[in-house]
């Protein structure tokens, strides 16, 4: 890394981001996306406006080829990396959980793991078959020990699931302060009242009790957990009515529709929130947005590729389609 | 101490280049750094980049122009200096540099923030070029008014 590159306002990465912006695919290319008759087609459309690296490439190579590009790019602009490790924490507790079910099987799945996180996959794999949890950073060490116990112990694999996105989110939070950058902060937050909200609704619609509750909201500066869980045991009206209390008063008629739209809600709330970062012109917050934006092309164009592939209609596939970002 | 006013006066004059020159150095280059980053990923707009990069240069020009005019009417270019200047008119050239020392210095740095912003405004829509420089270029309006008062200043003293 050259003494050019480094720079705390980050003017020479937010000119390279806005530079790479113009390469985002808009909702018209979406549409055209969308509106393709085969796989193969949307896989040549992608492949012209510079997708992938190499001609024969399949749509999964091809998700995986952008999200490398993306790494490296993000790699050359920005000199520690760690910054961004709220956009990486997931992939690390995805991990986790993967390892903990692959060591019940005892059988090695290929491609369960996600490479793109802050710790080697296979440090955990291996922490977790041989359970010497020491070989885990600090943080992971725990929670780690915990969710192995509880699924020894119980077998629930969906408690199991709860509580390492509960701990996950937790450690968001906790890096998204680190980061010392608003908008990591605040995307660290809406992320987890997202996913609060959404695991709320679900445990709702089930009629889950306390119990369950308890491992899987977060600790989340703009909800109040106990109020959350009890609105929840009360039932989805009774949710819907403390969510307009809430920071996320908009999410109520989402809700009340059906789950798809209130996943999309959530998404779109982190992108609409982000767009602001589009006129800044120094600072982290362009290049977090700009891999979010990145992320969310590459579900919005994987979703296109399985709506294609099971014969949905343009219009079933837009439906589900989030916001683009430019 | 009554006779050090030709120290001020030529203080004055250097501080005038030299912190006008120092915005300028700091503006040029943080709009150098935006630049650059946009020409790695389109090489094609390095002539309006650089335009845009250059508008930040002009305070150092304007202070190095305000340093020659105090040095020229104090006698210092062409000799003949007067070496006992009293403090009061000494003073008078010190404090007839400052506005364009700090304007300089301030604006200078205030305008490559701006360019850089129309860098980014470039980067994304080319076409809005001729538009892109008007923003930077309304902070040189206070550049050219510091300019403006020291140069009366510096020949009323005269």
């Amino acid at each position: 890394m050259t003494g050019a590159y480094l720079d705390k306002n980050y003017v020479y990465a937010v000119a390279r981001i806005r530079g790479a912006e113009l390469k985002l695919l808009n909702s018209q290319a979406l549409n055209e996306l969308a509106g393709a008759q085969m796989p193969g087609d949307v896989l040549d459309i992608l492949k012209e406006k510079g997708w992938g690296r190499e001609e024969d490439m399949t749509a999964e190579e091809l998700l995986k080829s952008e999200r490398e590009k993306l790494w490296e790019l993000i790699d050359e602009l920005v000199p520690d990396l760690s910054v961004f490790d709220v956009f990486k924490k997931p992939n690390d507790y995805h991990n986790l959980k993967a390892a903990i079910k692959e060591s019940m099987m005892d059988f090695d799945y290929p491609g369960i793991y996600i490479d793109e996180a802050t710790i080697d996959p296979e440090v955990i794999k291996n922490a977790i078959k041989e359970r010497n949890y020491g070989e885990l950073p600090t943080e992971m060490v725990e929670p780690a020990r915990l969710i192995h116990d509880t699924f020894l112990r119980t077998g629930d694999g969906q408690l199991c699931d709860v509580m390492t996105d509960r701990i996950c989110l937790e450690e968001l939070i906790r890096s998204g302060e680190n980061s010392g950058d608003d908008f990591l902060k605040e995307y660290s937050i809406l992320t987890a009242a997202a996913a609060n909200i959404k695991v709320a609704l679900r445990c709702a619609r089930t009629g889950k009790d306390r119990e369950f509750l308890e491992a899987a909201v977060a600790e989340c500066p703009t909800l109040d957990r106990n109020a959350l869980i009890n609105a929840a045991l009360q039932g989805e009206d009774q949710l819907a009515s403390y969510l307009t209390t809430t920071d996320y008063v908009d999410a109520v008629p989402e809700l009340k529709k059906d789950a798809t739209a209130f996943e999309n809600y959530c998404d779109n709330l982190i992108i609409r929130r982000m767009r602001n970062q589009l006129t800044e012109s120094f600072g982290l917050g362009p290049i977090a947005a700009y891999i979010l934006a990145k992320e969310s092309e590459i579900k919005s164009v994987r979703i296109i590729f399985s709506g294609k592939e099971n014969g949905f209609s343009e219009e079933m596939i837009m439906e589900r389609m989030r916001e683009t970002y430019v | 101490m009554a006779n050090s006013g030709i120290f001020w006066a030529l203080l004055g004059a250097a501080l005038s280049a030299g912190l006008a020159g120092a915005g300028s150095a700091i503006g040029v280059g943080i709009a150098g750094r935006s630049a650059a980053g946009v020409c790695t990923q389109e090489p094609n707009m390095f002539s309006k980049v650089l335009i845009l990069q250059l508008l930040p240069g002009t305070q150092g020009i304007y202070g190095l122009l305000i340093a020659f005019i105090a040095l020229s009417q104090m006698g210092l270019l062409g000799g003949g200096a007067n070496m006992d200047m009293s403090l009061t008119t000494g003073l008078m050239y010190f404090a007839a540099c400052v506005p364009m020392a700090i304007g300089g210095l301030v604006s200078g740095i205030a305008q490559g923030k701006c360019s850089v912003a129309a860098i980014g405004l470039v980067a994304k829509r080319p076409e809005q070029f001729g538009k892109s420089m008007i923003f930077p270029a309304m902070v040189e309006t206070y550049a050219i008014l510091a300019l403006l008062v020291s140069i009366l200043a510096i020949f009323g003293i005269g």
